[in-house]
Formats: structure tokens, sequence, C-alpha cells
């Protein structure tokens, strides 16, 4: 999953501190496995490079980087295009399409639109399959078949997932 | 009575089926909330979406087993909703199949009586009806099951007895609702690719309700229902 996308995502809320990304990446996008300190810092520092964000000027009090980071034009066009692209099916899609999720809720995105387009994505590429399986040979076919069912698996899941966005987004804005 | 019977509109082409605006309520429950649905002649739509959302009762008012509260209802150029309940009965028999989950099939009747039933009633021609009947068996691989009572019949094999009797009368449009929910994989998969090739053969419109992503996998495109409201990832013709 994908780091420097996330934290540029968490930033589109306002501007932040890395520790503050650090503490609510931590909080939402995994399960205990912290991200390590010196990794959000060399991340923030890539993407101030490619203009994604800027650093302010550094504040007075210890600490390791008491800079607060903004995200810029190219940063929020570069979040709302990664919101919106649905993700191929491979083993990675949950965690990516969750931490998507997620942050559309806390920026105030359309969550479901997304989840919707993800969907149709998926049924497109059901769809193929679909009829790939119905002029294959029984080998083909039968491979056919094992990615149907990984892609129904998926949809059940983004299914589950709308149907919980109401609750989850309570839980993203009481914290 | 035939479609060219239903009061002419001045656009001939466009879509065969349309929904515009539908809302049905079930006492304070509201079931349609302003539905909308264009289907193209020759089209297979899965209309998917959580239980409740509103699909099966999207579906009975486009068959016209009932009218909306309000809303129009577009077949073939006509106003569905506008016809008495005797005329809306005679569309249903002489241009729509149906195939339902559950019991639609009379079990004391043979598969070969179940399935020229729907040529009896628009009076067919007796042996006629019981020759096509006997086609259909065929192209439904139920060869030899025609003297069978339907109640002896596995589920999968009661399933296509039933798109036989659905498409005995070279339907327009056929409405399936959940046609493979009460079979397992295998055998439903089965089911839809009959079902699916036979309409395509016969370049008959369906109108798939089905919460398997698998078997909503075997249309053309699909349309979600969600609160009684139908939304689509694809821009629709003439917006939503
Ligand atoms: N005959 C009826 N009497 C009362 N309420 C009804 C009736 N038919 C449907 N409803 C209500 O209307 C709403 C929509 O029902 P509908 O059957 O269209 O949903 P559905 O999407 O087909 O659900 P499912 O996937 O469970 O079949 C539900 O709240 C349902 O309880
Ligand atoms: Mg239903």
């Amino acid at each position: 999953m994908s780091v420097p996308l996330t934290l540029l995502g968490l930033l589109d809320r306002e501007p932040s501190h890395g520790y503050d990304l650090k503490r609510d990446y931590d909080t939402y996008f995994v399960r205990g496995k912290p991200l390590p300190p010196g990794q959000v810092y060399s991340t923030l520092g890539r993407l101030a490079r490619d203009g994604k964000v800027v650093a302010g000027e550094s504040e007075s009090g210890s600490g390791p980087d008491r800079r607060r980071y903004a995200i810029t034009p190219t940063g929020r066009a570069e979040v709302e295009s990664w919101l919106a692209e649905p993700v191929d099916s491979d083993p990675n899609l949950q965690t990516v399409l969750f931490v998507k999720v997620v942050l559309a809720l806390m920026l105030g995105r359309d969550a479901e639109g997304y989840l919707d387009r993800q969907r149709a994505s998926h049924l497109q590429r059901m769809r193929e399959l679909t009829t790939l399986r119905r002029s294959s040979d029984p080998v083909d076919a039968l491979l056919a078949d094992h990615r149907l069912f990984h892609l129904e698996a998926d949809l059940r899941w983004i299914d589950l997932t709308a149907a919980r966005l109401t609750s989850l987004a309570d839980l993203v804005a009481a914290s | 009575m035939s479609a060219a019977d239903l009061p002419a509109v001045p656009t001939a082409k466009g879509p065969l089926l349309r929904a515009r605006d539908l809302h049905r309520s079930f006492g304070s429950t509201p079931a349609l909330r302003g539905a909308e649905l264009s289907v193209d002649a020759g089209e297979i739509v899965a209309v998917m979406g959580p239980s409740g959302s509103g699909k099966s009762t999207l579906l009975h008012c486009l068959a016209g087993i009932f009218p909306p509260d309000r809303g129009e209802v577009w077949f073939d150029g006509g106003r569905l909703d506008r016809l008495s309940e005797s005329r809306r009965t005679e569309l249903r028999r002489t241009s729509f199949g149906f195939v339902f989950q559950f019991g639609q099939l009379v079990p004391e009747l043979t598969v070969a009586d179940n399935i020229a039933l729907p040529l009896l009633f628009n009076r067919d021609d007796r042996k006629d009806a019981y020759r096509r009947a006997d086609e259909w068996l065929t192209r439904l691989e139920l060869d030899g099951l025609g003297g069978r009572r339907t109640g002896e019949l596995s589920g999968g094999q009661a399933q296509r007895v039933a798109i036989a009797r659905a498409l005995v009368i070279h339907p327009r449009v056929l409405f399936a609702d959940e046609p493979t929910g009460s079979l397992d994989s295998l055998t439903g998969e089965r089911a839809m690719d009959l079902l699916t090739d036979l309409a395509r053969a016969e370049g008959t419109t369906v109108v798939l309700v089905t919460h398997d992503a698998r078997v909503a996998a075997y249309a053309d495109r699909e349309v979600m229902v969600r609160d009684g409201l139908v939304t689509s990832p694809y821009p629709v013709e003439g917006g939503r």
C-alpha cells in the first residue's frame, strides 16, 4: 500500500506536523505495525521535492522536526485521482481500498461513489472472465473460475463496506 | 394484443423498456422513490442491490404486475402503466416471460404441460403447443423428462423448465428475479448459460434481478438499486 499517497491524503485535511501524520496513520491505516518516524520524514522530504507538499518555517521548540507541512494543488490533484481510480484486483486490494475509503470519509469526499466505481470495474472484469470461461477449454475455464471467485469475494467486501459507510464515517468524524 | 396496439408515441426509436421517476409504497414503506431505468431491445441488464432496496418492486412495475403510485413505464413506445389491468395481463401473457426463484410451476402437471401452458392460455393449437414445448425441452437439456411431474424434479431441472416456459411464447422481454437463488453454483451456472444463450439467440431483452455478482456477470451491464433509486456507474443517456 502507498505510504506517500496516504500521507498526502492526510495532509489534504489540513496542514500538519510529521508526528500528527504518523499518529493518524498508525491509528487508522495500520494495525500493530507503526510507521517508523524516519520513514515519515523521508517521505515528506520526497513529497516536498516533487512539489506535492510545502514545508513551513521551522517552529521553535524541541523534537526532530517542528515543521508543518501543507499540501499543494499538485498534491491535491494527485490525491483526488488516486482516490477515484479503481484498484486492480490483487491480494492488496482490501488494504488499499480500505485506506482510500477511510481517507475519502476524512476528506468529506464521495466514498460511496468511489466504491461504486470499484464495483463496476470488478464487474466489468467478471463479465470478461465469464465470456472467457464460456469459450475456453476446461483448464482455462478453471483458471477463469478461480479469478471469478476471488473477484466475487472482493465484491462482497466492497458491498459490506458500502453498507457500513455511515458508521465508518461516524467513527472517523468522532476522532 | 400485440405491442402495436399500445398507444403510440412519436419517437419510434429508443429504449424498449423505460421507467421514469417511479414511486411505489407499501403502506408507509417507500419501496421506490424516483427510480429510472432504460433498457434497449436485446440488452441483458442485471439489477443488483441490497436486500429490501426495491429490486423486485422495480421489476414488478416494469412488467406491469402492478402499476407504480407515480411515474411512467414505457414499453415499446407506449405507456404500460396507463393500461387497464386486463390489458396489462394480456400484454404479460403475450410479450413477457417470467422466471422467479420459487413456485412458478404447477407441481401436479407434467413438465410438457407446464411448458405448453402459456401457449394454451394464448389459445394456440394444442398439438402445436406440445410440439413446441418439446423443442424447448431439448433446448434446455430436459430430453426425456416431458412426462415427469414438475414436483418430482431437482431444483436445477425445475428452473430450466421455468426458463423454457418463460421463453416458449417468444417474449419481447424476459423478467427474471433471482433465477438461480435456490441453486448451487454449478447448477445455477448451467441455468444461466442456457438462459443467456437462448435469450441472445432469440433476441430477447432480459431484466435480471440478482444479488449474485457471478450471475450479474452474464449481463451486458448492471445497475444498482439503493433505497428505491437506481444508480448506474456509467453515464445514462438522458441523465438519471
Ligand atoms: N407486498 C408488499 N407488502 C409490503 N411491503 C412490501 C411488499 N413488497 C415489498 N415491500 C417492501 O418494499 C421494500 C422493497 O422490497 P423489494 O421486495 O422490492 O426489495 P428487493 O430489493 O427485491 O429485496 P430482496 O433482495 O430481499 O428480494 C422492502 O422494504 C419491502 O419490505
Ligand atoms: Mg426481491
